[in-house]
């Protein structure tokens, strides 16, 4: 209504065209804002985010660039997706230079991280957790504000155990976290990465460093996801702070099952348990 | 009359033949439909050619003959017999009629017959058709383009001091005249921006004279292919595509674009680029990834790209530019530029995901793109026979609700109208069209491919000798203008020595590039880490201090 139909429309129903199309949009200038249904979808459009948009600017010798394409998609469980409405596939795009992958964990962050990423000058796959889309309430300001893309947020301070995640998975280690005081009186540094590619490695870093402990937690398969990534990292800036072995918790490596969604989820009490296994390590 | 005895004495050799055809059933001449007209009169020129085999085109029609070889029939081998004959064979033996009239197909009207018509002006022996032989007749010829596409005669004159056997207004004049029964040639010829002058100098050439600088380049891309395939066996480069037998389509088609119409290659369309005004040095350049490379020697050899001409940079996976050019158009069309973004890709390609995409897309989204299929009978090893079904690549223009039209790619003359229409088409309309130019690949796929391994050598031979692109406008170029026939006095547009001269000089201007291009060092290693982001992150920083302590380590491991 605001904009007009040449500018928000439908498409026929083809990923790699729409991701295409943006690139080429934005090829010659245009921002585009590409949506994809679910981030299970993006898969037939790997190749033109792979192969095209994340090497457009650098192939070209800064010739040419597609950085006016942003790439929404809703990802995550939402308690009754399945294999194919519930996934997060954040890892294989963080797997590749050349494109920056942004995940906001509630309606605020969410804006000020969209506006961020659809100024951007570098193609974004901007990953939106589908549980928080009903389910979330928060004050968003009404006018322009923008979120800096590779900066992650210290959203509480502690000096026991670090933890960090991203997306809806930071609703879940909020309320392990307070779990923990409650019952253990440890005291969680909470944060949340908010851009996983570039991501922040200092800020992590310096946690770590005070608190010689880190949790990390995702939805997504254990085996190659982007914990491992934050896991290496750490352990390699880290190593000698590090009072116990950091902890991953994930999702188990299977397909992302229907009726075994609560069992499969990296819910607040495994992160509970990994964060009271990280302490008592400690001791 | 002729026709019917012929058509008689055809009728009982097909009948023994083709026994395809059951419509021959009884009264032969009766019940020959147009079709079976063309194979005949193709069949029967056939005949008389002692090196050719007929089996190449009655494929078609006889399954129950011989196991026939796929190779690519040589059309132009009966020239001589058949002046302009009406069907052209392609590679895997699809035979095709052609026309003389451009006439691009909407979903409104479909061309009848069931094979797409080639449409093309200038036959095999340089001379412009006789439309009366065409296998494909259409009453209507659209004339998309409006009359300021066409050059005004006159309009530049020729540049002072030019050769007069070089004057493209006389060379104009004389072929109307020549041409004078056919109306239809009459009018391409005076409309075809080959035939006029150039509204400013051109750089390279430092003349307005379309034809010569037409003609040039297309030697200069065949000597640039020659001997940057010789550097790459030398191991002077790693990697190199050559173009050779589809020069016509990149020329013809630079040469009906604007400089604002943004393409979209696939990897085989140097020749565009070339005609935008990319230099041999900067071809070099990208070649041979040294400092001097726009792309910063970053990707492979031949994966040209320049955002100053409006081309850009190729990427290896195949088709992916097609919905980029969909993509591309629509941002013109919003901006209500004057423009057309163009996208080229081959036969292989056709058959991609991206592609159907991207047709669909630009169809239902209405985005202005020239789709261009150089359908070069091949996709490295795979003929087409092997690729698809249908009739080509053009028909699925319908099936997308798109136009389509389909031209011989080996005629210059006929690429450079078509483009013209089709442009014109794409921006009066805003809508997409389909263009498959037919020709053949002569060379390999690239440097790594052998194609003596699944075609017949001979195949290649005959190609390069009788339906080559080159050729074909040299002999429209050496052949005696009508006037000067007139003063009993031949004098062609070109000489065979003045050839000579041009391809010797291109060739010179070849080798002195690469010996620069050789020379100079290769790009400074900052160029790894930059670019992957407008800005360079945090982590690559990082990565590019590991990368230059270790290289402190080891001065002399790393040398460039």
């Amino acid at each position: 209504r605001t904009f007009g139909k040449d500018r928000v429309f439908n498409t026929p129903l083809s990923e790699n065209g729409i991701a295409g199309f943006a690139i080429g949009y934005a090829a010659m200038g245009g921002t585009a804002i590409a949506e994809i249904q679910f981030a299970d979808y993006l898969f037939p459009a790997f190749d033109q985010i792979v192969n095209e948009a994340a090497k457009f600017r650098y192939r070209s010798g800064n010739q040419w660039n597609c950085g006016g394409v942003t790439i929404r998609a809703p990802c995550g469980a939402v308690g009754h997706g399945g294999h194919y409405h519930s996934q997060s596939p954040e890892a294989y795009f963080a797997h590749t230079p050349g494109l920056v992958v942004a995940m906001p964990r509630g309606p605020k962050a969410a804006k000020g991280l969209l506006l961020r990423s659809i100024r951007s000058k570098d193609p974004v796959i901007f990953l939106e957790p589908k549980a928080l889309y009903r389910a979330a309430v928060e004050e968003v300001p009404e006018g322009d504000y923008e979120i800096p893309l590779g900066e992650a947020e210290v959203l509480r301070e502690g000096s026991d155990v670090t933890v960090v995640g991203w997306g809806g998975q930071l609703n879940v280690l909020a309320k392990a976290c307070d779990l923990a005081f409650e019952k253990d009186g440890i005291q969680c540094e909470l944060i949340d990465l908010q851009t996983l590619l570039p991501w922040d490695v200092e800020t992590v870093e310096r946690s770590v460093n005070k608190t010689g402990k880190l949790v990390v937690s995702h939805e997504a398969p254990i085996t190659c996801g982007f914990g491992a990534e934050v896991t290496a990292k750490i352990q390699e800036r880290c190593f000698l702070s590090l009072e116990a072995p950091i902890q991953r918790v994930c999702g188990y490596d299977t397909p992302f099952p229907l009726v075994f969604e609560k069992y499969y989820i990296p819910d607040e009490f495994k992160n509970l348990e990994a964060i009271r296994k990280a302490v008592d390590f400690s001791q | 009359m002729m026709r019917s005895t012929l058509t008689r004495k055809i009728t009982a050799k097909l009948v023994t033949k083709a026994s395809g055809i059951s419509l021959l059933a009884e009264n032969g001449a009766k019940y020959l439909s147009t079709r079976a007209l063309i194979v005949a009169e193709h069949l029967q020129g056939l005949e008389d050619a002692s090196t050719m085999t007929s089996s190449c085109s009655s494929k078609r029609h006889s399954r129950k003959t011989e196991q026939l070889p796929k190779t690519h029939t040589v059309p132009s081998l009966k020239q001589s017999s058949l002046d302009s004959p009406p069907s052209v064979t392609y590679t895997g033996g699809a035979e095709m009629p052609i026309t003389s009239k451009l006439r691009i197909y909407t979903k409104e009207e479909l061309p009848t017959g069931g094979t797409w018509p080639v449409f093309r002006l200038m036959d095999e022996n340089g001379k412009f058709r006789d439309s009366s032989c065409d296998g494909y007749a259409t009453t209507v010829r659209t004339a998309e383009s409006s009359p300021s596409d066409t050059p005004a005669n006159g309009e530049n004159g020729p540049p002072s001091g030019e050769d007069p056997r070089h004057n493209l207004d006389l060379l104009r004049s004389d072929l109307e005249h020549e041409y004078i029964h056919d109306v239809h040639i009459q009018n391409e010829i005076s409309r075809n921006s080959l035939l006029h002058y150039n509204s400013r100098e051109y750089a390279d050439t430092k003349s307005t004279n379309t034809l010569l600088r037409a003609f040039t380049h297309m030697i200069r891309l065949r000597q640039m292919d020659k001997i940057l395939q010789n550097a790459q066996r030398q191991g002077r480069i790693s990697f190199y595509m050559t173009c050779r037998g589809e020069e016509a389509i990149h020329i013809g088609t630079a040469a009906s674009l604007k400089e604002q119409d943004t393409i979209f290659a696939q990897y085989r369309e140097a020749g565009l680029l070339m005609w935008r005004g990319f230099t041999m040095t900067q071809f070099m350049d990208q070649c041979f990834s040294n400092s001097s490379d726009l792309g910063r020697g970053r990707q492979m050899p031949v994966h040209y790209g320049s955002r100053a001409l409006n081309y850009h940079t190729i990427s290896s996976p195949l088709g992916t530019q097609l919905p980029h050019a969909v993509g591309a158009a629509y941002r013109l069309k919003l901006q209500h530029d004057d423009a057309v973004s163009v996208c080229l890709f081959g036969d292989g390609c056709a058959s991609v995901t991206d592609f159907h995409s991207a047709l669909n897309f630009a169809a239902t989204l209405r985005a202005p793109v020239v789709f261009i299929c150089r359908n070069n009978g091949y996709a490295i090893s795979t003929p087409v026979t092997d690729q698809y079904v249908g009739d080509g690549i053009v028909s699925r223009a319908y099936g997308y609700g798109m136009a389509g039209l389909r031209v011989d790619g080996n005629d210059i003359f006929a690429m450079t109208a078509a483009i013209r229409e089709a442009r014109a088409y794409a921006l009066k309309e805003q809508k997409p069209i389909l263009v498959e130019a037919m020709t053949y690949r002569q060379g390999h796929h690239s440097t790594s491919d052998d194609s003596t391994r699944y075609r017949d050598s001979q195949e290649v031979q005959q190609v390069s000798v009788h339906a080559d692109p080159v050729q074909r406008l040299q002999h429209f170029l050496t052949s005696s203008s009508s006037s000067a026939a007139a003063d009993g006095d031949t004098q062609s547009f070109l000489t065979r020595n003045e050839i000579t001269s041009i391809k010797d000089e291109e060739k010179m201007e070849v080798l002195k590039c690469i010996q620069s291009a050789e020379t100079k060092g290769k790009p400074d290693i900052k160029y790894l880490f930059e670019d992957v982001y407008h800005e360079m992150s945090p982590h690559l920083i990082e990565q590019q201090e590991q990368l230059h302590e270790h290289m402190e380590k080891y001065p002399d491991r790393y040398l460039p």
